[in-house]
């Protein structure tokens, strides 16, 4: 029991890691909370239900689909959103607010065109057929979860700390203003980064709703309030803390039931969370008053 | 004397001419039809829309045509009241259909009772809603009345000894369904391994399910809606419990084999409908519905058309005046004595006391099937109805 017991919970971890990778992304460059990423998770998992049910496409393609589908909409998210309230340097509770407005749109819009009620994708192999290790019972599709979590973080951070675009939007996290007089394409990489963190959630959508057998147009929201602790608990804007925190929240949530109780799940799990804030208010990762991309 | 009579009812029919010679009977249905309870209220509309366009096609009763009013409560307690209010002082209905939600009756149906309407729900199985007066009835068999039965025969057939217990916690309907689960069990005097909870949205259920199989239970069991217990479901089968699932009503949909399909075998529920049952009524039912919609129907499709004709049955001995009170009190006073074999099966009502232990509205008396799910299907295990009637009794 105690060995599968962690093997739930990494793999919970894994799966909140996954969504609040996109989350911490927009804010530690865009600095804002972005409430849609609930409704971008969404709208990647249905958009590959779509294609897999109605355009009979196989998953990968239709993972594919959920990719292309959730970055024209992070592009969008930023052209139509972001952008102008930067150009009228809004507030930044402007832009959050905005969030809530888009979240609650996409939803309606998605619930009116496939209706409200629970929808899955058709059984197939990866989800259903996994290792047995003595007695612990583990899925393929778990096994990619945690794997891909891990694999995205590192990318991630390859990509920011290696690479010249990665330097440019480390120096854009720190300072706008600097970044500009270094010559850096402030717009250009704001955009980019809500692609990116866009589809990350979208990506994120697929697979949580593979490993959970629900698509349903609510699904984000659940996840949105589990990813903001996860964020805040890793440190805002730190990408090892997404992942760190992730796991943090399955350990902690997992282990409660198993060995307190799972009326006092979440009594347990987030009474936790508030422990360690009081310890270090900046969260694991994060530093006093500096932000990081 | 005999012309004064004549010249009275003339002018009797002329002052009602507008209402009468339209000769219609209108009939208020407020439905969750957008919304997150649309999944349980646009069968609810389907169904009376069938029945009403067969009393209809089929001449009307005592010649007058019933029409439907019909009104979107989105699954909402403020909304619904709306609606009732509208109903019934705006449209005049004679009797009003809903809500769809027991949350939302607990706080529409009291507008009814003061207005002297009656309120027929077809959907709402929680406890104490017919304590609210003497003008709500249903027909929505509650959970208090199926559950011990579907315990029990799921008990004799699996030879179980100690389950399980996995339900929603912040649900009024599946914390309802565990109460009765446990009077259930208790009055069996079956032991329970461990007793765990979820929370609605939850989407991973398997630390709760490594407990459960590490607590060595003979079956599990579940109150939950299927959003929640098909996923469950799935889960238990992914950990290699092969146990079986005794649920309460929220799991007799046939959502669950899409949800869960190829891992929804082994599960129990009870009901007082079946799309299995082959009785003459509820296969003229699921055909005509089938033609007119396209679909097949579930059981609150089934409880709407049966609750239609139950009305009808009432009214049929009602000599409608065109006085709206006097109507409205008539029709109350008829129903009682409304039975019908539909195709939930045979129906009567049973009066249910209020908070002040005297008479209240009414509840259903129905006999349950129990059926066991195999290979994506429902199969009947035990029709109260038909074994009653058999030649060899049951204890």
């Amino acid at each position: 029991m105690h060995a599968q017991q962690l093997v739930n919970a990494i793999s919970l971890g894994g799966v909140y890691a996954l969504f609040a990778l996109g989350f911490t992304l927009i804010f530690g460059v865009l600095n804002v909370v972005n409430l849609a990423h609930g409704a971008m998770f969404m709208l990647g998992a249905y958009t590959a239900l779509q294609a897999v049910l109605f355009f009979k496409l196989p998953l990968a393609v239709a993972v594919l689909a959920a990719i292309v589908v959730t970055a024209g909409a992070g592009w969008l998210l930023d052209r139509f959103i972001f952008a102008p309230l930067r150009a009228r340097q809004a507030p930044h509770l402007a832009p959050m607010i905005a969030t809530i407005g888009l979240a609650i749109s996409l939803n309606s819009t998605i619930q009116g065109l496939f209706g409200a009620e629970n929808l899955r994708f058709p059984v197939h192999g990866l989800a259903a057929e996994g290792l047995r290790l003595g007695d612990v019972q583990i899925t393929w599709l778990e096994l990619q979860i945690i794997l891909l979590a891990f694999l995205l973080m590192a990318v991630l951070l390859w990509w920011l700390m290696r690479t010249r675009m990665g330097t440019a939007l480390r120096a854009l996290a720190e300072s706008r203003k600097a970044a500009a007089l270094l010559g850096i394409d402030v717009e250009g990489l704001f955009r980019l980064t809500s692609v990116i963190a866009s589809l990350l959630g979208g990506v994120a959508g697929v697979l949580i709703a593979l490993y959970t057998n629900a698509v349903f147009p609510q699904m984000g929201q659940p996840m949105l309030h589990k990813g903001i602790a996860v964020v805040i608990l890793g440190g805002m804007g730190d990408i090892r803390g997404a992942l760190l925190g992730g796991f943090f929240l399955g350990c902690a949530e997992v282990f409660s039931v198993a060995y307190v109780g799972s009326t006092m799940r979440d009594a347990v799990a987030f009474g936790l969370l508030f422990a360690i804030l009081l310890l270090r208010p900046q969260g694991l990762f994060g530093k006093a008053a500096q932000r990081r991309a | 004397m005999q012309l004064g009579r004549v010249l009275f009812g003339a002018l009797v029919a002329i002052g009602y001419f507008s209402s009468l010679s339209l000769a219609q009977i209108k009939i208020g249905v407020a439905e969750a039809l957008t919304g997150n309870a649309a999944q349980y209220g646009v069968p609810i509309r389907k169904g009376f829309d069938l029945a009403v366009s067969e009393i209809n096609g089929s001449g009307g009763i005592n010649g007058q045509k019933i029409e439907l009013v019909i009104e979107d409560e989105q699954g909402k307690k403020e909304e619904a009241i709306n609606v009732f209010k509208k109903l019934i002082f705006q449209d005049k209905v004679l009797l009003l259909f809903g809500p769809t939600l027991s949350n939302s009756a607990q706080a529409s149906d009291p507008v009814a009772q003061g207005a002297k309407v009656v309120v027929f729900g077809t959907s709402n199985t929680a406890d104490g809603i017919t304590s609210i007066g003497n003008f709500v009835f249903r027909n929505s068999v509650t959970e208090a009345d199926i559950v011990p039965v579907t315990l029990k025969i799921a008990a004799q057939k699996t030879g179980l000894k100690k389950v399980a217990v996995l339900y929603g916690n912040d649900d009024i309907f599946t914390k309802s369904g565990y109460d009765n689960f446990k009077k259930a069990l208790e009055a069996l005097k079956i032991p329970v391994t461990t007793t765990e909870t979820f929370a609605k949205g939850d989407v991973d259920f398997k630390p709760q399910l490594t407990k459960i199989k590490s607590s060595n239970p003979d079956a599990v069991v579940l109150s939950a809606l299927i959003a929640e217990g098909a996923p469950a479901m799935v889960q238990s089968r992914q950990l290699g419990i092969t146990l079986p699932f005794i649920g309460g009503n929220g799991m007799n949909s046939p959502k669950l084999f899409d949800l869960a399909k190829d891992n929804s075998d082994n599960l129990w529920v009870g009901s007082p409908w079946s799309i299995e049952n082959p009785a003459a009524e509820n296969k003229r039912f699921i055909s005509a519905y089938q033609k007119a919609q396209n679909a097949l129907p579930d059981q609150f499709a089934a409880q709407a058309y049966d609750a239609m004709y139950i009305v009808v049955q009432a009214l049929k001995k009602v000599k409608l005046t065109g006085k709206l009170e006097v109507d409205r009190g008539a029709l109350r006073d008829a129903l009682p004595a409304a039975q019908i074999t539909g195709a939930t099966g045979a129906f009567k009502f049973r009066q249910a006391t209020g908070k002040d232990g005297k008479p209240a509205g009414y509840d259903a008396v129905q006999t349950a099937i129990v059926m066991m799910t195999k290979g994506n299907q429902y199969v009947i295990q035990l029709n109260e109805a038909t074994s009653r009637a058999g030649s060899t009794p049951r204890p």
